[in-house]
């Protein structure tokens, strides 16, 4: 007993330096910039349409959260590894990912797009894509889809963020990329993006695409799930989901 | 000085770099410093490591040097990146899964400690030999002087073993130090907000990728060039009252 | 004869068993179902890893000689240069150099409007070059430091005595000079090369697709975190001891080290 005690406040002192208290909800983000949702302003601190949803959410059902942000690539096992509580990073929830975490209900959804030069004469099928270099960002449903429809005639290229992936195109190193279509305009409508326009969705598959887009939590995890559903839940309803959708969109980006 | 800069045609960089909002130079320097706090943690972290690995590795009974010959082949011998990956997540979890079944609860680790861990144990294989080779290299007759004198062995080590070896291990540590300011960049990787990590998404915000990645080196290469003037004082320090070692170590 | 001795010591023996059923429990618990769906791709990746690796070894070295030889003995304008790409490899982060290559490069392209339709395009297109290009500008910096303490430490006296033979300059060096810097640095090359080894992984964050890649590929289709990354580093243990036995048995051939 004694050397148990020992043990722990010994593993307590070395892992409580700088540690927050317990209980925070850490949401975590990708540590990677995702305009219009979530990207890093030059004081350091994070802004986008993600953003302001989760204080909202947070909010809402009376959370106190903090983001942190994580590495994309590693954001579920985070999660898992219980560095993080919830995943709010424009996630989809798709069958492969509700096998090992969970869910909360949808708060937006968007279609999935190729993107292309506006000189190339390219179409979103795997016909017209055949023998074209695609890029996508790891760990994503455009990965997965684009290895299920793309992968045998074209050539996949993996990158860690979708914004490496549109720097690419924009230097012409891959003929096109798959991504959101929300995040999509919003880079053909910048001055990088001027190169490019969306070429149209690709044909849907739900159960690679996914439902739509939720907060990733631990399979279990059911009390944080309930209130993350009712926060989402509070703020479709009074119309705050809605007002910052206003200040970052043109069209609504949630249906049922 | 700014007709300088916008004859060069470095205005926007001068500009994209400066300190306060809308430049992104405080987010490096703040980068700066959480790499070199996770350097100078993961340097002594080795080094504690390193000392008892040495010790262990010279002194130790046959399974334990047996134990410590697999730790330092192993960690030598997989990529950093990969056993950063691997001790990130596993260690992580098995601290909470440890404090859970010990009932305290999830422990919160924050990155500064979890990259601290990672590079640490990654530090201290490569201390481990350092040190080794360089506790060799002390005369055994000023070690088993001080034993017949009776010294218990921590005091042995304190006053006769570390001061003697310094001057054999400090050029290995300094090689050690420039690694472990280096590895912070892999960091990046596992999302900690380093200087690598803030330099990237510095770049990718403002499509400066030139101008960040050149900056963030100079910052490297700034540490790695005052670290070498402050190991060579602290090799002439180590090394007072010797005679010339010319030719040793690397 | 003697290393299976040396394991036939009674501790030895306990640390083997407990190892073995380390990896039976491994083999057992944990989750390898995956393996053969991705076998093909991770022989592909590790064969473009062994790729990488020897090419960017030899091309690094050839790079490395003529580095160490101008900071040894060559003129100011030849040995400044030389030492400060030294400095300036060594002192920054090799994910930052790959990183500056292929994205810094890249963004610079779109305000270069010819080069698409240049020859080289199709390569500058590829990923590969750029990992090469750094791997080997990184190997030579390190190298070349190595190199220049080599060239400097061969005896001064043979070089004199050819040229009272008459021996001409480029013969003495490529007779006298050259082999016995090499064989000076023989010893470190292998360490050199694991090191190398180590650092070909950073590649993948430029989409080369190699060993490393693969496993990120595997976690992140199927969520399965440890596996993969075990398997991977098992690997990597396996190709450093192929080449520390290389250079051993290399080293042997070489007489008089």
């Amino acid at each position: 007993m004694k050397i148990k005690t020992v043990l722990a406040a010994g593993l307590t002192t070395v892992v409580m330096a700088g540690a927050a208290s317990a209980d925070q909800v850490k949401i975590g983000i990708a540590a990677e910039p995702y305009p219009p949702f979530a990207s890093l302003d030059a004081s350091g601190t994070w802004v986008g349409w993600e953003i302001e949803v989760i204080d909202a959410v947070c909010a809402a059902a009376k959370l106190d959260c903090v983001i942190t942000p994580v590495a994309w690539d590693g954001i579920i096992p985070s999660l898992t590894g219980q560095q993080i509580d919830a995943i709010m990073a424009s996630m989809s929830i798709t069958e492969e990912r509700l096998k090992t975490i969970d869910f909360s209900d949808a708060y937006y959804n968007t279609p999935a797009v190729i993107v292309a030069d506006k000189s190339m004469d390219i179409a979103p099928t795997p016909a017209s894509l055949a023998g074209k270099i695609i890029g996508v960002q790891a760990s994503t449903i455009h990965q997965a889809y684009a290895n299920a429809y793309f992968g045998d005639a074209a050539e996949i290229r993996v990158y860690q963020t979708q914004d490496e992936a549109n720097q690419d195109l924009f230097a012409g190193r891959i003929d096109a990329t798959q991504a959101d279509s929300i995040a999509m305009a919003d880079f053909v409508g910048s001055d990088a993006g001027a190169c490019c326009e969306i070429k149209g969705p690709v044909a849907n598959d739900v159960s690679i695409l996914g439902k739509g887009v939720g907060a990733g939590i631990r399979k279990g995890d059911d009390a944080l799930r309930e209130s993350l559903n009712a926060g989402i839940a509070a703020i479709l309803a009074d119309g705050t989901h809605a007002a910052i959708t206003a200040r970052y969109f043109t069209t609504s980006i949630y249906s049922e | 000085m700014e007709l300088i800069l916008e004859t060069l045609g470095l205005a926007k960089s001068a500009e994209l770099l400066s300190l306060s909002p809308p430049g992104w130079g405080g987010n490096l320097l703040r980068g700066l410093v959480n790499s070199l706090q996770i350097a100078f943690g993961a340097f002594g972290f080795g080094l504690i490591i390193g000392l008892f690995g040495a010790s262990g590795k010279l002194y130790g009974g046959v399974v334990l040097r047996d134990l410590l010959a697999i730790y330092t082949t192993v960690i030598r011998a997989v990529p950093e990146l990969v056993l950063i990956l691997i001790l990130y997540y596993v260690g992580t979890d098995l601290i909470n899964q440890v404090s859970q079944a010990l009932g305290y609860g999830r422990v919160e680790i924050s990155g500064v400690v979890a990259g601290i861990w990672v590079l640490g144990i990654v530090q201290g294989a490569y201390a481990t030999e350092v040190l080794r080779g360089a506790i060799q290299a002390v005369p055994t007759g000023q070690i088993e002087a001080a034993r017949a004198y009776g010294m218990p062995p921590m005091l042995l080590m304190r006053r006769v073993t570390i001061p003697a070896m310094m001057s054999y291990a400090t050029p290995g540590l300094a090689n050690l130090w420039l690694i472990a300011t280096k590895d912070t960049a892999l960091l990046a990787i596992v999302g900690f907000s380093e200087l690598t990590l803030e330099t990237r998404q510095a770049a990718s915000s403002t499509r400066a990728y030139f101008t960040f990645f050149l900056a963030a080196g100079a910052l490297y290469l700034i540490v790695t060039l005052f670290s070498g003037v402050i190991f060579a004082r602290i090799e002439k320090w180590a090394r007072r009252g010797q005679p010339s070692l010319k030719g040793t170590g690397r | 004869m003697k290393t299976l001795r040396a394991l036939m010591q009674p501790h030895r023996i306990v640390l083997i068993v407990l190892f073995a059923a380390l990896v039976i429990w491994c083999a057992v618990s944990l989750r390898w179902d995956w393996i053969p769906d991705y076998a093909p791709l991770a022989i592909e990746g590790l064969w473009r890893t062994i790729w990488i690796l020897v090419v960017t070894c030899v091309l690094g070295f050839l790079l490395a000689v003529p580095l160490g030889l101008a900071q040894a003995i060559g003129p100011w304008y030849l040995s400044m240069p030389a030492r400060m790409f030294c400095t300036v490899i060594r002192g920054t982060p090799l994910l930052l150099q790959i990183w500056l290559l292929y994205y810094g490069l890249g963004s610079l392209f779109p305000q270069i409007p010819w080069i698409r339709s240049s020859e080289l395009w199709p390569y500058l297109r590829q990923a590969w070059p750029y990992a090469v290009l750094a791997l080997t500008l990184s190997y030579a910096g390190y190298e070349g430091e190595v190199m220049r303490g080599a060239f400097a430490s061969v005896n001064k006296g043979q070089l004199e005595a050819a040229n009272a033979f008459g021996m001409p300059r480029f013969t003495a060096f490529r007779r006298i000079w050259l082999p016995q810097a090499i064989r000076s640095v023989l010893p470190t090359l292998g360490g050199e090369t694991i090191l190398q080894l180590k650092a070909t992984p950073l590649v993948a964050t430029i989409t080369v697709v190699e060993i490393y890649s693969v496993s990120s590929r595997v976690r992140s289709d199927t969520f399965i975190v440890y596996e993969p990354l075990l398997l991977l580093a098992v690997f990597y243990m396996l190709i450093a001891g192929g080449i520390n036995l290389l250079f051993r048995r290399f080293e042997k051939q070489v007489p008089g080290v």
